[in-house]
């Protein structure tokens, strides 16, 4: 089989199953039990460290509200 | 001792372009190694000054966000906005008025060589320059550390002008590939590839050394901007010179695969660069300047992936009725329609983070700008799509529709979306307590909103009628019209649109001294920047 057909037939057989399953998950992944409190934090990521950047070493964590 | 190899490298390179501007074999290789010659000469001379001179301590650096390359990227955004926009209304009037391509500068300043000059300018300059500058600032915030890489940003920011000046110098001169959106050639394709590795050097070093847990959305979308960007890049621009001594290069695809390619790029040159890229903008500036957080984060998260799915497949609807198979064409109008989703979900996304916060609208007028950038954003991701179906664009094709369309979404989205950054930037940026006047940057976004609504408006009408015209024929099935019959039946649309563009370049002169005016006299916040930052 030449090489165009090998890789159209991956292509639209595997690849496609994986390409379709892989976003599939990240739908399912992103409603996943929890992930309404960790988003609610990361989304509010813009309004900390607007004028600085966070300290050094460890101390990130006590700095972050 | 990296002095030493920078003066070593930049000699060699100084040098190579005396030699190249001894043996050019066109016009614009020569220029363009003149240019090299003098940029690298320079900074030959430069080095060398500051070679052995104590070193300042860089220690401290690392508690102060890298602002000052952002602030150079806001200045050359406006700069580059307005020669890009300045270049468009004199196109547009060389369209209505072909008296405009003067004698004298035939093979310089006609339409056709100043219209790739006026898309790189406003793609590339303009919005290549916000995403430089917002990317950079956008990262240092949501991942609360400095740029990566120390003086790598500059180089970047540098080197991205250079990018820009020989790209447009080339296309006066007649160095060109002909490929839309990707004309410069070889050398200049090269020198960009450099670049944009280094850019996402910086940019991907300061997300690892993020201290934030999680990678905020806005940067998996200027990522995704420029890891695209740079595949596209380079498939696109695979070419192998003729000559080192010349700047025409012959491209390694032929016939429809070279086609194939060239939309493929084409159209993620407009799906990533024009939209992920500045997605990320929409996505840090509307909840900074509605000061609330975007309206869902799970919607973000699969708007991201959907339109980084979907948008790559899209390329081949530039291409129905070619040489181009059926399926694919199919493929690529199918893959357009499903688009439309995600577009309007992240349109939905970046509209009800105001939900809560309309009265907004009403006060603040850069809101209003990006709110109206983000319905452009949905009328012209839902106008895309129906042009991409077969049918429609058998109508549409090759006719002026398809300049409004992109009219429509350059200026509507992109420009407002990045003018509304730069009145959120620049008070910051220069700590100015407000911006210098809120009623000139009304009469910015009506000026701007008429001109876009005039430049749509004429367009469609125009477009329209042509393809019309075109498919006309008579009783006996002869075509009825001549093309020199369309040209003259759209002329009066053609002095609309050019008034439209008058508008809107308007506008972009009225930003431009308010902005300065905020710089220059607007109250400063109480830590001003001379005191607050140290010299860098």
């Amino acid at each position: 089989m030449d090489i165009y057909s090998l890789l159209r037939q991956f292509a639209d057989s595997w690849m496609l199953l994986f390409l379709f399953m892989f976003f599939m998950g990240i739908v399912v992944w992103a409603f996943r039990p929890g992930s309404t409190k960790v988003y609610k934090d990361t989304a509010n990521i813009p309004f900390r460290h607007e004028d600085k950047p966070a300290p050094e070493m460890g101390k990130a964590e006590e700095a972050r509200s | 001792m990296s002095n030493y190899i920078k003066l070593i490298a930049l000699g060699l390179i100084t040098l190579f372009a005396m030699i190249a501007t001894n043996y050019a074999r066109d016009l614009a290789y020569q220029v363009h190694a003149i240019i090299v010659m003098l940029v690298a000469g320079g900074l030959f001379l430069y080095t060398l000054r500051h070679t052995d001179e104590p070193v300042a301590a860089t220690g401290s650096l690392q508690r102060e966000y890298f602002d000052s390359v952002v602030r150079y990227g806001v200045i050359a955004t406006a700069f580059w906005g307005v020669v890009g926009f300045l270049v468009g209304v004199y196109i547009a009037f060389q369209l209505a008025f072909p008296v405009l391509n003067f004698d004298w500068a035939q093979g310089f300043a006609n339409f056709g060589r100043l219209r790739p000059l006026h898309t790189s300018a406003v793609i590339f300059a303009f919005g290549g320059n916000a995403l430089l500058a917002t990317s950079f600032y956008v990262v240092q915030r949501t991942s609360a550390a400095r740029l990566w890489g120390g003086n790598l940003a500059w180089f970047v920011f540098w080197g991205y002008q250079l990018f820009i000046v020989l790209a447009a110098t080339g296309y006066l001169l007649g160095g060109t590939q002909s490929k839309e959106y990707a004309e410069p050639e070889w050398y200049v394709d090269l020198w960009l590839t450099v670049v944009w590795v280094a850019y996402l050097a910086v940019f991907l070093g300061t997300v690892i050394k993020r201290k934030e847990p999680h990678i905020y959305v806005a940067n998996w979308f200027y990522l995704a901007f420029i890891v695209t960007v740079a595949m596209l890049h380079v498939v696109n621009n695979l070419t192998i010179p003729v000559s080192i001594w010349g700047s025409k290069s012959v491209i390694v695809w032929a016939g429809v695969q070279d086609a194939m390619v060239q939309w493929w790029y084409g159209h993620n040159a407009v799906g990533f660069f024009l939209t992920a890229g500045f997605l990320g903008m929409m996505y840090y500036f509307v909840p900074k300047q509605a000061e609330r957080p975007v309206f869902s984060y799970k919607l973000s998260i699969i708007h991201f992936w959907a339109l980084i799915f979907l948008y790559i497949w899209a390329g081949p609807h530039h291409l129905h009725y070619t040489a181009l198979p059926d399926w694919a064409s199919t493929l690529g109008m199918v893959f357009s329609i499903v688009l439309w989703m995600p577009s309007w979900g992240g349109m939905i996304n970046g509209l009800m983070t105001l939900s809560g916060a309309w009265d907004k609208l009403r006060t603040d007028p850069v809101i209003r700008m990006m709110v109206i950038s983000i319905g452009f954003y949905g009328m012209s991701t839902f106008e895309g799509p129906m042009m991409s179906i077969r049918a429609v664009n058998s109508l549409s094709h090759y006719t002026d529709w398809t300049i409004g369309h992109v009219h429509s979404g350059a200026l509507g989205w992109n420009g407002m979306i990045t003018f509304g950054a730069l009145y959120f930037l620049v008070p910051v940026l220069w700590k100015r307590e407000r911006l210098y006047s809120l009623s000139l940057v009304s009469w910015h976004f009506w000026l701007a909103t008429i001109g876009i609504i005039l430049y749509a408006a004429s367009m469609w009408v125009t477009g329209i009628m042509e393809g019309l015209m075109w498919r006309e024929v008579d009783a006996n099935g002869f075509l009825v019209n001549s093309f020199a019959d369309t040209v003259a039946a759209k002329f009066p649309m053609y002095v609309v649109r050019a008034l439209g563009g008058v508008m809107f370049l308007a506008g972009a002169l009225i930003m431009c001294y308010n902005l300065w005016m905020t710089v220059r006299r607007a109250p400063a916040k109480e830590a001003s920047l001379t005191v607050a930052v140290p010299a860098e």
